[in-house]
């Protein structure tokens, strides 16, 4: 009798906007991957891929269709069940993230109202901080179930590399934490919104730059790619993937790298908040449809920053990776956390 | 020890300063040199529809010549096969017949006339050792095949196009129309 009791209509509601958020997702990461090679055939003054379609914007859809083609292959040596595993557990991660970010205020839609968010659980953040860790796990069991020493050194540098910045990041979000006192993110984005409210990035400008370094570092983004270093380990933790589990990875990198941009925008830089206008004179549902696109503004931003610095900067060498994460990042975060706390105490008197 | 070229630099190996040990001041300035660059120029050719243009010196495929009439030069002297360093071109010589006048110039020609364009160097000492301006390296390059027959290259590929009654595949042969 307990199931009839339940809101059948919000979870239909949920359902279709767990579809639109893990489609739109991918959907952008599939641009993403062509606005990277475009990011970086401007940065080298080149063109880009301009070929399939106007301007070459057929051409994720080729590449993904190239992906699905290819012949699906598990070496011998290779453990089977995990090595399908592992580029699922990468996705799976990735698109898990997306569940709590809010992605604009409430529409009204035949009488009710609808949160365009997916749950707002009071840990949020935690929450992604959990699933993102777990996206570790995708590298690991793919690299070991490889059984190719090339991918298995990949996966421990993946491994010990997500460590290490998690703490820092970690202890870079404690400051925000203490600022907001909540760990829901709706409810971290509503106090920036709030009238005569700054962004967080105004108070935690040294926090923002430690944590966007480690998002970099737990995307594998460049400078951070040590698990996929082209010239180190050929192509790290899949190089014995091909077909659409190569692609799984590859997609899951991109994911990772928008829902990471939308915590970044929803911690620092006021989520969907739109910066010099206050919300609340605007209609409810134009505000939220502006809402959306202020955060996917913020996004596309920082997906532009992740590119432009991975088509800037070469990679660390391992122990620069190590040394920066321990000896750098870790202390300043804490100094960060220590200064915050102080000058909340301050405030309070 | 004196320096070979005054390029050389000499390496720094001081130990970093403080704000060399920051690293974002350093990364700033790199992302603004590649930001910088969004707004050059590209030099980029787009292959199939542009097409760079050779230099007049450059030595590609060859061509055997025609004169003014559309008559063929060569008269299969083999001065040229004596030249080829990579011993690319072999030729058949054959008699010019009463009435073939108006094909070859002159009282011999080439009944077979053929380049292995695998063996050929593209240096040009045929067309240098050439005594009747038969034969000529054009501005277009050898396309690529699927077979090593398909690089020797005999008379009907060499040579070309009367001018007279077919331009326009002429000056496709000689390459400079583009």
């Amino acid at each position: 009798m307990t199931l009839l009791a339940l809101d059948w209509i919000l979870m239909l509601e949920k359902l279709i906007l767990i579809a639109i958020i893990v489609f739109a997702s991918l959907g952008i990461a599939l641009y993403t991957t062509f606005s990277e090679r475009k990011v970086a055939a401007v940065l080298q003054d080149r063109p880009g891929p301009n070929r399939a379609g106007p301007m070459g914007l057929l051409q994720p859809l080729a590449d993904g269709l190239k992906l699905i083609m290819k012949e699906e292959i598990i070496p011998n040596s290779a453990s089977k069940a995990l090595f399908i595993l592992g580029p699922a557990m990468a996705m799976t991660a990735a698109l898990m993230t997306c569940a709590v970010i809010p992605w604009s205020s409430s529409v009204e839609l035949f009488g009710r109202k609808i949160d365009l968010q997916i749950a707002d659980i009071n840990i949020g953040i935690l929450y992604v901080f959990g699933v993102v860790s777990m996206g570790v796990y995708g590298i690991m069991i793919g690299g070991w179930a490889s059984n190719n020493k090339f991918s298995l050194m990949a996966a421990l540098r993946g491994a010990s590399q997500a460590i290490s910045y998690e703490l820092a990041m970690g202890l870079s979000l404690i400051a925000v934490l203490m600022i907001s006192g909540s760990l829901s993110l709706k409810t971290i984005v509503d106090q920036q919104m709030a009238p005569g409210a700054w962004w967080n990035i105004v108070y935690q400008p040294l926090g923002f730059i430690l944590f966007f370094v480690c998002a970099m570092a737990e995307c594998n983004r460049t400078p951070f790619d040590l698990p996929e270093a082209e010239n180190e380990l050929n192509m790290g933790y899949h190089q014995e993937y091909s077909s659409m589990k190569l692609g799984f990875y590859l997609f899951a990198e991109y994911v990772n790298m928008i829902m990471s941009s939308a915590v970044m925008a929803s911690l620092y830089f006021g989520g969907y908040d739109i910066p010099f206008l206050d919300e609340s004179t605007l209609a409810p549902n134009i505000a939220a449809i502006l809402g959306v696109l202020s955060l996917l503004t913020k996004i596309v931003i920082f997906l532009f920053l992740f590119m432009w610095i991975r088509w800037t900067i070469p990679r660390f060498r391992y122990d620069q990776l190590m040394n920066l994460g321990w000896k750098s990042l870790i202390p300043l975060a804490l100094v960060n956390m220590l200064a915050t706390g102080a000058v909340i105490l301050w405030q309070q008197g | 020890m004196q320096a070979l070229t005054n390029r050389s630099k000499a390496v720094n190996r001081d130990p970093m300063t403080f704000m060399e040990r920051l690293y974002l001041p350093n990364i700033v300035k790199g992302m603004a040199i590649t930001f910088s660059h969004i707004f050059k120029k590209q030099p980029t050719i787009q292959y199939p529809e542009q097409k760079r243009e050779f230099s007049p010196v450059f030595r590609g495929l060859h061509v055997l010549n025609r004169d003014a009439e559309g008559r063929e030069n060569c008269t299969a002297c083999g001065l040229c096969a004596v030249a080829c360093p990579a011993e690319a071109i072999t030729m058949e010589a054959a008699e010019r017949m009463p009435g073939e006048e108006h094909l070859y110039r002159e009282e011999k020609y080439a009944a077979k006339y053929e380049i292995n364009m695998l063996r050929c160097i593209f240096c040009g000492l045929c067309e240098e050792a050439c005594p009747k301006d038969a034969i000529y390296l054009s501005e277009t390059f050898a396309p690529a095949n699927f077979t090593r027959k398909g690089f020797i290259y005999g008379k009907d590929d060499l040579l070309i196009p009367n001018k007279n009654t077919a331009p326009e595949e002429y000056a496709t042969a000689k390459g400079a129309a583009r």
